[in-house]
C-alpha cells in the first residue's frame, strides 16, 4: 500500500484536452450547460480519463527500488475501471494505490495494481485496476 | 436504444496517426518513448512506434458512450491488451475497426457489451467488456 497521491483537481480544460485527444465530440465533456441539463454538476470526463491521475501513482510504484521493475521491458497487460459515478470538473481526487498481486509465470512478472479514487468527501468515485507485465530477459 | 441480447452497436473505424499519439501522450501524461520514439521502440524489440493501449481503450469506449444516452449508465469497463497497434510514420497511420454487441442481459438490470478492436485483421483487445445499466 502506498500513501494517497497529492490531490488532483479536475479542470474543464484538461477534460476537453483529453476528449480532443481521443476524438470524442460528446458535448457532456465540453459544454457545462449541456452537462447541467443532463443532471451533472459540471462537464464530465470520458470513461478512461482517470488514467491521468492513476499514471502518477503507477509511476511511483514502477520507480520503487524495492520492486526493481524494468520500465523498458514493461507492457500493459489489462485495465479496468469500476464506476460509482462519472468524474466531473471541480472534483478534487486522491488515489490510494495498492499492489493487489505479484506473480511470476514463464519468466515474466505480472503486477496487478489497484487504485481507489476518492473525492473531497472521501466517497469512492472509481476503482482503477491495471496489470503490468515485465517481460523476462531473453 | 436496443438492450437485447445480440443487438449490435453502430460500429466505429478510427485511423490513428503519429500526431494522434503525440496529442494523446500530452493529454494523458503518458510520455513512454515507445509511443513516439522509433529508435527507442526498436531498441526494446518493437517493430515501430506503437499506440498507447489506453488510447485504443478510449477509442473502443466511444462506441459504448456514443450509444448510451447517459454516460453515467456505464458501470464498469475492462480490457486486456493482446497485440500492439503499430503506427508507422507514413502519412497514413493505422486503421482500427471497432464493433460491439450486447452479449448478455443480466437479471440485476445491467447488460454486458462485448467490444472488438481489429488492426491489420487481428484483435488488439481481449475480452473488452463494458457493463451498462439499462
Amino acid at each position: 500500500m502506498y500513501p494517497p497521491t497529492a490531490t488532483y483537481e479536475v479542470s474543464r480544460a484538461k477534460i476537453k484536452e483529453f476528449a480532443d485527444a481521443v476524438g470524442d465530440a460528446n458535448p457532456l465533456y465540453r459544454d457545462p450547460e449541456a452537462a447541467r441539463a443532463a443532471g451533472f454538476p459540471d462537464v464530465i470526463a470520458p470513461p478512461t480519463f482517470l488514467t491521468v491521475v492513476n499514471l502518477e501513482a503507477i509511476n511511483a510504484i514502477v520507480s520503487d527500488p524495492e520492486l526493481g521493475l524494468d520500465y523498458g521491458r514493461m507492457v500493459h497487460g489489462d485495465q479496468s475501471f469500476a464506476y460509482e459515478r462519472p468524474v466531473h470538473a471541480g472534483d478534487v481526487l486522491a488515489v490510494t494505490t495498492t499492489v493487489a498481486e505479484i506473480m511470476n509465470r514463464a519468466g515474466n512478472d505480472f503486477i496487478t495494481m489497484r487504485g481507489d479514487v476518492r473525492d473531497a468527501d472521501d466517497a469512492l468515485v472509481v476503482t482503477v485496476q491495471a496489470q503490468l507485465v515485465v517481460r523476462g530477459a531473453e | 436504444m436496443n438492450i437485447t441480447e445480440g443487438a449490435e452497436l453502430p460500429p466505429l473505424t478510427v485511423t490513428v496517426t503519429r500526431e494522434n499519439l503525440v496529442r494523446y501522450a500530452g493529454a494523458s501524461l503518458d510520455f513512454n518513448p515507445i509511443h513516439w520514439n522509433e529508435r527507442f521502440a526498436r531498441e526494446v524489440g518493437l517493430p515501430d512506434v506503437i499506440a498507447h493501449g489506453m488510447l485504443t481503450m478510449a477509442l473502443a469506449g466511444r462506441i459504448v458512450t456514443d450509444w448510451l444516452d447517459d454516460p453515467a449508465r456505464l458501470v464498469s469497463y475492462y480490457t486486456r491488451f493482446t497485440r500492439p497497434v503499430v503506427v508507422p510514420d507514413d502519412g497514413v497511420g493505422a486503421t482500427v475497426e471497432f464493433t460491439a454487441k450486447v452479449a448478455k442481459v443480466l437479471d440485476d438490470g445491467t447488460a454486458q457489451v462485448a467490444i472488438t478492436a481489429k488492426f491489420d485483421g487481428k484483435a488488439v483487445l481481449g475480452k473488452a467488456t463494458a457493463v451498462v445499466r439499462s
